[in-house]
């Protein structure tokens, strides 16, 4: 049972990843998660005022029972499928955290400092987590995919486009984590 | 009966995310503070194998279910909305430590606090939608 409840190897999680993406291909589809963000706000029926979300999204509901599964699988593997041995980082890693001011993982996936149940006393913590999310749905609509549509599928498809964007991820990433996490905590 | 072959397959995503911890804040931390290889094997892995498949595809004219020839189409051509959207998609990631898929996966595992980054997302889909025409692309 430990090869399952442990963290699971990088090699066997990137070929299941791609075999998702080659799975969907098959079914006749393309691999993307951000896409289900524009098929909710269309959802709200706002096409009529905004002509972006004005399109076909009753054609796209497969891709959101793909995150209805995922969030099954989520819930699942947390539940079913882990132990306290989980997210073994890096000990420079948790030094540096707790410096911040943030918490060691031992076996949780998400510090409590930014996303426990304690937040909801923290006007900082909460406008964090949603400046965060408006960066995330607005740059991967301008960037027309996010980490599964162009780092696995663009990337395996070889697409230039998608190079940029994922060269653009990492670029807004360091910046975040080197230069501004360090004064937001 | 037909959606069940995609919420197996998202199943297995969700499962495979959660376990591997790429849906884990402090992996994306460790990532981009380059103190851990694990991130990177996973998503150098998945392109390898992925390119792999997608090769095998178009050499063979492999079909789909439907028995039509599998089409994996290109991305359109642009320079500016792929490196703005991509630099600012990447401050996100790193802030929250979540891209979309993990947004569900997370809070699909139960925790509540990532309905704040999910309305962030949603909000900042619709504020591209709104101005859309203005943005270079």
């Amino acid at each position: 049972m430990e090869i399952i409840t442990h963290t699971w190897h990088w090699s066997v999680a990137g070929f299941l990843i791609a075999a998702v993406m080659l799975l969907l291909n098959y079914f006749g589809k393309v691999f993307g998660m951000s896409s289900n963000l524009r098929s909710l706000c269309s959802m709200t029926g706002v096409g009529k005022k905004v002509s972006f979300f004005d399109w076909n999204w009753k054609s796209q509901i497969w891709n959101i029972i793909v995150v209805v599964g995922a969030m099954f699988g989520g819930f699942f593997a947390v539940h079913f499928l882990s132990d306290f041995s989980n997210v073994n980082l890096n000990p420079q890693t948790i030094i540096q955290l707790n410096g911040m001011g943030i918490d060691s993982p031992k076996g949780k996936l998400l510090p409590n400092v930014l996303f426990g149940n304690e937040i909801v006393q923290s006007p900082k913590m909460i406008m964090i987590l949603l400046i965060g999310g408006l960066l995330i749905g607005f740059g991967s609509r301008y960037a027309g995919g996010c980490t599964s549509g162009h780092a696995i599928a663009g990337m395996s498809n070889f697409q230039l486009p998608s190079l940029k964007a994922v060269v653009g991820f990492f670029i807004g990433g360091l910046i975040m984590s080197h230069f501004i996490l360090p004064l937001l905590f | 009966m037909k959606f069940i072959k995609y919420l197996l397959v998202g199943f297995l995503f969700g499962v495979v995310l959660t376990k591997s911890e790429a849906v884990s804040w402090y992996r994306i931390y460790e990532m981009f503070q380059f103190q851990s290889f694990h991130m990177y094997g996973i998503i150098m892995t998945a392109i390898l194998i992925g390119s792999l498949g997608i090769q095998i595809i178009k050499s063979k004219k492999i079909k789909d279910i439907n028995g039509e020839e599998i089409i994996v189409p290109d991305k359109e051509k642009g320079n500016i909305r792929y490196w703005i959207g991509g630099v600012l998609f990447g401050l996100g990631w790193a802030m929250v430590g979540t891209c979309p898929g993990p947004i569900f996966i997370l809070l699909g595992a139960g925790f509540l606090s990532i309905g704040v980054v999910l309305i962030g997302a949603v909000l900042g889909t619709f504020l591209y939608g709104v101005f859309k025409d203005k943005l270079p692309h």
